[in-house]
């Protein structure tokens, strides 16, 4: 089996890490009731012997689970959040050297993350990777895990990437992109995600935009659903996308609810590569299905269900449900309407007690009513595993390469250039050595034509394009 | 004569456990056959043909499991040893750690010659254990990266190693409304390449098998074991000992050289469909009864109308007059090229295959009398009292081919998908090649 690694930057990236980690254990601890280090658990998990104490211990292949250690890498230029984890029930499974900290933070400035604190911290990092890599026999994917608003994720987050490129060509690198809200509390936040985007667009082989005002709406309605209970409806409390029960952080910090959907999203995109099932996904399918052109690799996710009810019975009609949910406005973890735009590609990676007579006649079911490019009518990547979530007998996460990514992308750049055209906060970023105004243009452009590029294909959806003509064989 | 099997990817292993389940169960059944000197001689052998004993006693089936991820084979190989009854030899797999992505180039271009001498000794390991090999017998999908790829690629590797052995193709083709996104891809330069260096290529397409689940088998959660237990029917079913028409009261010691000499006359078409009569739950066996024309009289509607079930069929449609040409021919009518019809059960001697010898049903050209052959078994298969299937070589997959293609076609048009497999040495003009080769195929059976 594979390896993943996790590179967490910046407050988010390292708060919604967190919590992946706490729920990672959780479910393998649910799956794998003897203890045994196991192919599943060694995907994102070394099993160490710390006796031998030559800093960071040494890999025991098989066996007893020992001393499990993250495969992570931590990082952010301010020390708070790294220091509470540290002292948090996690501890355990992170060492010292997987961290990197420094003390002043960035300033929600992506220059000081990207250009200050990328040329600074440069080979230490390359060396953490490194390191973090030799401990897997193959290496798979890295993932990343950062904000697009602040300073040391976004600008820091993305300097990450590209040494990752230049490290490992060949290991996949899925980004988890923490977009922020029309109302986010950091002025400068559109000018951050604009210059993030850029390296994203460029050096990502996926990213999964996650939008933190779509995270709230869903905590929101699965609270609203806890209190207003009528019998017969009462949520299963440890079922819950956004519940961390059962995991070893017993306090409940202000962003994670909404940073275990996070979580969520993320064990569920990888529990095929973990576990086995019958039609198996591993990460290198999602890239391969679903980016049918290098650049348009933004993929919209969403969970169903976002709880359990109570009532143990499971009529179909409430599996089909779920699958109707996947498609629905409120389901989705970015503001989009994907029903209302145009499809290019949609993966349904499906866990627990479902088969594929359930997969044909919801995707029979579902497809007269979404609109797939023209060259893609039947454009559905589907896996089935068979290990479901903790508290859910099956679940399904829904992934599309759809053009409803493009309202949010003309929104950050509205918000842009409503800061651009008044230069305001400009000279704060010009300041740091190797920024420059081009790189703001730059960004910018990068952004209008991928917004262009969704708009080319969403103009093809209604329509009526001729099939092809057939190559003409002398007979 | 023994056969051995590769089984490659996912598919080509869970249908692989389910057939060699199949097999050793229909095996095991014909020991208990009266009188018991035909059932000995069944059962003896069949397991020639696909187990061999250790010096344990204990059966192994002379199969080598080949994919690029641990996950299935590790099933797959224990699902098969809790049977109790047969098990996977314990070095005849090769996996590796991950897999081919779905990218048939990936596994064509780069784990296939990566690991070709590898798995070619794997092979060769098996067929030495052969007394006599029949045949290689491959399974594989053509939708993902690893059957489709490395399958391709190693049966080209097998083509050069075993020149004057027969190659038979088992190919599961994915479900028409998607599954694998980029599967018609895959399946283009899957069917081209084989085409140059299979035998035959036995198709079963998983939207059938599906049908058959749902609507014979009255299974309400299909899933891919129940499709699988399916194919496996069909194919032990074609491959289980039988009388030949050269072999009168013995087995046939050559089944694969006669399954390929009846049905693959001409180089150009080597597309092979199967059907089966009757498949039902096993707990409606009991309490039904057939006759032999009771069988074939609907299998033959079957076959001239293209239904791969029976049920809904079109009896309709009639044999056009002998000697009207192609254009004349009624819409709907599928026209052979050759058939081999297998009857297992009671009282077989009796039944009566005229039917399908009727030279309306094959295309004018072919001498007569080549097109049809029938084997025969008295032993029930399978727990069917009376079973019959028929393996043909007619236009029955030109539409799904059709349709494959085209849908191929018009991606490629857009050129979407295509820098993730010229990342691993794939051109267009491969592409292009490939499509080429098949419009070919796809206007031969057109003009049958
Ligand atoms: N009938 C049937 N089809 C299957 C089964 N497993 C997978 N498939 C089909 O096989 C295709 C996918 O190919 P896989 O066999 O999973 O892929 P692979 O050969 O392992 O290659 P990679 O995983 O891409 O490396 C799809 O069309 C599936 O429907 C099975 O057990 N039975
Ligand atoms: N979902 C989520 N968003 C967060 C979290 N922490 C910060 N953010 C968002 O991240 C952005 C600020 O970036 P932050 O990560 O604090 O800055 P950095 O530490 O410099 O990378 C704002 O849009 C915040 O709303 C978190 O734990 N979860
Ligand atoms: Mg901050
Ligand atoms: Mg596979």
């Amino acid at each position: 089996m594979t390896q993943s690694i996790v590179v967490q930057v910046g407050q988010c990236g390292n708060q919604v890490g967190c919590r992946f980690w706490d729920l990672a254990l959780r479910e393998h601890a649910h799956v794998n009731k003897k203890g045994i280090y196991d192919e599943a658990l060694s995907s994102f998990f070394r099993n160490v012997d710390t006796r031998r104490n030559d800093g960071e211990g040494s890999d025991i292949a098989g066996g007893k689970i020992r001393c499990l250690k993250a495969r992570a890498v931590l990082i952010d230029m301010e020390e708070g959040v790294v220091n509470e984890i540290l002292q948090g029930p996690l501890r355990d499974v992170f060492d010292s050297t997987q961290l990197i900290t420094d003390v002043s933070g960035s300033g929600n400035n992506w220059a000081v993350g990207h250009k200050m604190y990328g040329s600074a911290y440069r080979e230490q990092i390359v060396e953490r990777l490194r390191k973090a890599a030799e401990h897997c026999d193959c290496l798979q994917c890295f993932f990343l895990i950062h904000s697009m608003g602040g300073g040391t994720g976004s600008g820091l987050g993305s300097c990450v990437l590209n040494l990752l490129e230049e490290e490992f060509p060949d290991v996949c690198r899925f980004v988890t992109a923490v977009y922020p809200s029309a109302e986010d509390d950091v002025i400068t936040s559109p000018y951050n995600s604009v210059l993030a985007m850029q390296e994203l667009t460029e050096h990502a082989d996926c990213v999964l935009p996650v939008e933190n005002q779509s995270l709230v709406d869903i905590v929101n309605k699965i609270k609203h659903m806890a209190h207003t209970g009528k019998p017969g409806s009462v949520i299963k409390k440890d079922s819950t996308v956004i519940s961390g029960q059962g995991g070893v952080s017993k306090s409940e910090k202000p962003f994670d609810a909404m940073n275990n959907i996070v979580a969520n999203l993320l064990l569920n995109l990888t529990s095929s590569a973990r576990f086995e099932g019958s039609l198996n996904m591993d990460l290198n399918e999602i890239t391969m299905n679903l980016v049918p052109f290098p650049r348009l690799h933004y993929l919209v996710s969403s969970l169903t269900p976002l709880y359990t009810l109570a009532d143990v019975s499971i009529p179909t009609r409430r599996l089909d449900q779920m699958f109707t949910d996947a498609f629905s406005k409120d389901h989705q973890l970015i503001r989009a309407d994907p029903k209302n735009s145009l499809y290019l590609a949609c993966a349904l990676m499906v866990r627990g007690n479902v088969q594929v007579s359930d997969l044909r006649r919801n995707i029979e079911r579902l497809k007269p009513s979404l609109p797939f490019i023209s060259w893609n009518q039947e454009g559905w990547k589907t896996g089935l595993c068979s290990v479901p979530p903790v508290g859910h007998s099956h679940s399904l996460l829904a992934l599309a390469n759809n053009t409803c990514v493009k309202p949010t992308f003309i929104d950050l750049k509205d918000r842009f250039m409503r800061l651009y055209k008044k230069k305001a906060h400009l000279h704060h970023y010009l300041h740091v050595e190797g920024m420059e105004q081009g790189c703001f243009t730059e960004a910018l452009s990068s952004l209008s034509s991928l917004i262009e590029e969704y708009s080319q294909l969403d103009a093809t959806k209604n329509l009526l394009v001729p099939d092809a003509p057939r190559m003409n064989i002398a007979t | 004569m023994s056969i051995v099997t590769v089984q490659l990817g996912q598919c080509g292993n869970q249908v692989g456990q389910e057939l060699f389940d199949v097999i050793s169960n229909d095996t095991h059944d014909a020991q208990r056959y009266k009188p018991s000197a035909l059932g000995k001689a069944y059962h003896v052998c069949s397991q020639e043909r696909f187990l061999h004993e250790s010096i344990t006693g204990e059966l192994s089936a002379r199969a080598v499991l080949i994919d690029m991820e641990p996950k299935v084979i590790t099933q797959t190989m224990a699902t098969a040893a809790k049977s109790g009854r047969w098990k996977y030899g314990d070095q005849s797999f090769f996996c590796q750690k991950q897999g081919s992505g779905n990218n048939w180039a990936n596994g064509f271009c780069v784990h296939g010659p990566r690991h070709e001498e590898a798995v070619g000794e794997l092979v060769r390991r098996e067929v030495e254990r052969c007394d006599r090999l029949a045949g290689i017998l491959t399974l594989m999908s053509v939708a993902g990266g690893t059957g489709s790829g490395v399958g391709t690629y190693i049966t080209q590797c097998l083509r050069d190693a075993y020149p004057h052995s027969f190659l038979l193709n088992q190919l599961t083709w994915p479900y028409g409304t998607g599954e694998v996104i980029v599967q018609n891809y895959n399946s283009v330069l899957t069917l081209s390449h084989l085409y140059q260096c299979s035998d035959a290529i036995l198709v079963h397409e998983n939207d059938t098998v599906h049908r058959i689940c749902a609507q014979l088998m009255n299974i309400k959660h299909i899933s891919f074991s129940d499709v699988n237990k399916v194919i496996a029917h069909q194919l032990g079913s074609v491959l289980q000992p039988a009388h030949t028409a050269h072999t009168h009261s013995q087995y046939s010691r050559n089944p694969m050289g006669e399954l390929m000499a009846g049905l693959v006359c001409h180089p150009e078409y080597r597309l092979l469909s199967v059907c089966s009569v009757p498949q039902m739950p096993s707990s409606s066996l009991a309490y039904s009864t057939f006759t032999w024309p009771g069988l074939l009289k609907p299998l033959r509607q079957m076959l001239i109308t293209s239904t791969k079930m029976e049920e809904g069929i079109d009896w309709q449609v009639r044999a056009p007059p002998v000697g009207q040409g192609a254009a004349q021919k009624l819409s709907g009518f599928n026209t052979s090229l050759a058939n081999l019809l297998i009857l297992r059960g009671k009282d077989v001697s009796s039944a009566n295959a005229c039917g399908f010898l009727d030279p309306a049903l094959y295309c004018p050209w072919l001498p007569a009398g080549g097109a049809f052959s029938t084997w025969r078994s008295q032993l029930p298969f399978n727990r069917y009292e009376k079973s019959a299937t028929l393996v043909s070589n007619s236009q029955s997959l030109l539409r799904p081919l059709d349709h494959m293609v085209g849908k191929a076609w018009n991606m490629f048009a857009s050129r979407a998908y295509v820098h993730q497999y010229t990342k691993f040495g794939i051109t267009e003009e491969d592409f292009l090649d490939s499509f080429t080769c098949l419009e070919q195929v796809i206007s031969s059976y057109k003009h049958l």
